[in-house]
């Protein structure tokens, strides 16, 4: 009996072939929908993934001022190099501790000038940052404690200033500033803020403090916690270290503040996903659509097939035969139109995945979700129409025009 | 007439429709026997019954009163999915209208009622070609409803209610669409498989001439059998 609910249904779609491609449409487009929503949600919350592990994960950025709204963090005073040092004596379980300055400037070299910020740092910067040598050299503890007026410059600075050039060896002036680019970093691409963070220019902190910012401060310590002690902690012991040294009672709030890494990490995943869920929330209502129209489209053609039923089952069709038949025409379509939707959306997906820059993330489960739905679509949806037809009267129906 | 059982009977029939003061008596109480191998014209005005005791014959509808024996089965003790599988196994309809199926080839309208018998494919396209070329279609297989002529689409229509062989064939007005020439082509095809096969034939007609073919003429009149009698021929 299924077999010929399958023949029989299976030739009535091929004969109105512009019907059932009306009908599968609604499908098509929810499936696809929601298939590529998720798949390039998942793809970007795997990029901003990958975007802080490449930060480090185990990275602590310890700056002053409170957290609170902006301008609420004045009088704060400055970290010295000394707060750093104290980290880093007092605290084992930091592996690397830089303390940063910067300050925006124009770079020039012969007739090219570039706006950018300069960043005054020790050579833990580079492990601590995650950032690499593409050519040249670091500078080395003596360079950073004697400040000595070397720098290394991030690629899109190169570029600005030298083109093609090989950039190492090279004088450039920041402000009154003349020093000699000893090195190149490796490009390191857009961070999750959407903010190149290969537009820098590093210097030795004492370089800096002396001959760009005219004062000992520092306003950021960046920090790397050990493999295997927790961060937590560590961040609880930087506080404490740090309270202590700025004098603070028990009663005052820090006019610090210790981000971890992770958190940030954590914050922008669920804004990812948050996105992706609203997206997925628009495709199933597409989707919900898509299941309304099949259910419309199934209703108009029993009407207009009344004749139709009527000779089924006046030539001896059962009930039964009818309903199977015309459900089966809907799961077919709905499941064919499921089909067709999802490799579009494969389709659709890598197109737009290369264009949005983000990684391409096969998400088998929203695939199979995806299509269960629209199978049950055809089921549901199909059924109760397919019941109508199969309880008419059969004199009824071949009166039917 | 022969002595055997008779292959339909009715008795003391009745049919009415609506309630109260809108009652209608389409059948009045018929009593009516119709045996193997008869070829039975049904004549009368509209509304004198004949198209309600055609409805009761092919089991599409039930009496009010009455019995219906069909072989000896009472089909008003059937219920909706029985006297499906009595229509399927026994009974061949061939209507006005043609009532075939649209966009759909004079091949698969004839296949139709060997698929729900669940006729294997090779048997089922064997017959259905048979059939085809019993009315003489057997070149245009491949045609659907709509590339075919008036008589071409009632000698389809032929071919599907014969191709499962059924015990009787019922035929309401199926030359009412058609020119004379054609409905004499039909008239004779229905001879035919009456004659050769011993298919039991029973008749809707308005036409002498039609009815002229048949072998007995019921006549029907405000719901009663008028008069039943056999063709002088």
């Amino acid at each position: 009996m299924l077999i010929n609910a399958f023949i029989l249904a299976l030739r009535e779609l091929r004969r109105n072939v512009m019907r059932s491609i009306l009908t599968m449409l609604g499908i098509i487009i929810g499936v696809s929908a929601v298939i590529t929503l998720v798949t390039l949600g998942g793809g970007a919350t795997q990029q901003v993934t990958q975007q802080i592990a490449s930060l480090g994960s185990n990275l602590l950025m310890v700056s002053v001022g409170k957290r609170m709204g902006a301008g609420q963090s004045s009088g704060a005073p400055m970290f010295k190099i000394a707060d750093a040092d104290a980290l880093s004596r007092e605290l084992p379980e930091l592996s690397l501790v830089a303390p940063t300055a910067a300050a925006p400037t124009t770079a020039i070299f012969g007739n090219e000038n570039w706006s950018t910020n300069i960043t005054g740092s020790t050579e833990a910067f580079f492990p601590v940052s995650n950032q690499q040598i593409a050519l040249g050299r670091l500078f080395t503890a003596s360079e950073a404690r004697v400040g000595a007026t070397v720098c290394v410059i991030g690629q899109t600075v190169a570029t600005k200033l030298f083109g093609a050039q090989d950039p190492v060896g090279n004088r450039i002036r920041l402000n009154k500033l003349s020093c000699v680019v000893i090195g190149l970093l490796k490009p390191k691409g857009q961070s999750t803020m959407g903010s190149d963070q290969d537009d820098l220019i590093v210097v030795p902190l004492r370089t800096f403090q002396r001959r760009i910012a005219g004062n000992q401060d520092v306003s950021l310590i960046k920090v790397s916690v050990k493999d295997g002690f927790d961060t937590d902690q560590a961040k609880q012991r930087i506080e404490q270290t740090l309270r202590s040294r700025r004098h603070l009672a028990s009663n005052e709030e820090n006019n610090f503040n210790v981000l971890d890494m992770k958190e940030i990490a954590a914050m922008l995943s669920t804004t990812t996903q948050t996105l992706t869920g609203l997206l997925s929330a628009v495709g199933a209502v597409s989707l919900l659509v898509g299941g309304i129209g099949i259910m419309n489209i199934m209703l108009v053609s029993v009407t207009e097939r009344t004749r139709e039923i009527g000779i089924r089952l006046a030539i001896g069709a059962l009930e039964r035969e009818v309903l199977l038949q015309f459900l089966v025409e809907a799961v077919v379509l709905s499941s064919l139109g499921g089909i067709i939707g999802i490799v579009l959306a494969l389709s659709a997906s890598v197109l737009l995945a290369s264009l949005l820059q983000v990684p391409f993330v096969f998400q088998g489960g929203i695939i199979v979700i995806a299509f269960l739905f629209s199978a049950s679509v055809g089921v549901v949806f199909g059924y109760f129409p397919a019941r109508k037809a199969a309880r008419l009267d059969p004199i009824e129906a071949l009166r039917h025009e | 007439m022969s002595a055997d059982l008779p292959l339909l009977e009715l008795r003391n029939v009745s049919k009415v429709y609506g309630k109260g003061d809108a009652t209608m008596h389409a059948l009045a109480g018929i009593d009516l026997k119709i045996y193997p191998g008869e070829f039975v014209a049904v004549m009368g005005p509209s509304g004198s019954g004949k198209s309600t005791c055609m409805n009761i014959l092919g089991c599409l509808d039930t009496p009010t009163a009455g019995q219906y024996l069909f072989q000896g089965i009472d089909v008003g003790a059937l219920n909706r999915n029985q006297r499906a599988l009595l229509r399927r196994h026994y009974l061949g309809f061939v209507f006005q209208g043609f009532n075939l199926l649209n966009r759909t080839s004079a091949l698969e309208n004839v296949e139709l009622p060997l698929i729900y018998r669940g006729t294997a494919t090779a048997e089922r396209r064997l017959l259905a070609r048979k059939a085809l070329l019993a009315v003489g279609l057997a070149d245009r297989e491949q045609h659907t409803p709509g590339e075919l002529s008036g008589g071409q689409q009632q000698r389809v229509a032929i071919a599907r209610a014969i191709v499962t062989g059924p015990s009787l064939l019922l035929a309401d007005e199926p030359t009412g669409n058609l020119d004379s020439a054609r409905s004499i082509e039909i008239m004779e095809l229905l001879t035919a498989f009456n004659r050769d096969q011993g298919i039991t034939v029973v008749m809707v007609t308005h036409e002498p001439d039609m009815a002229a073919y048949a072998k007995r003429i019921v006549q029907f009149k405000d719901g009663l059998i008028a008069h039943d009698q056999p063709t002088g021929g």
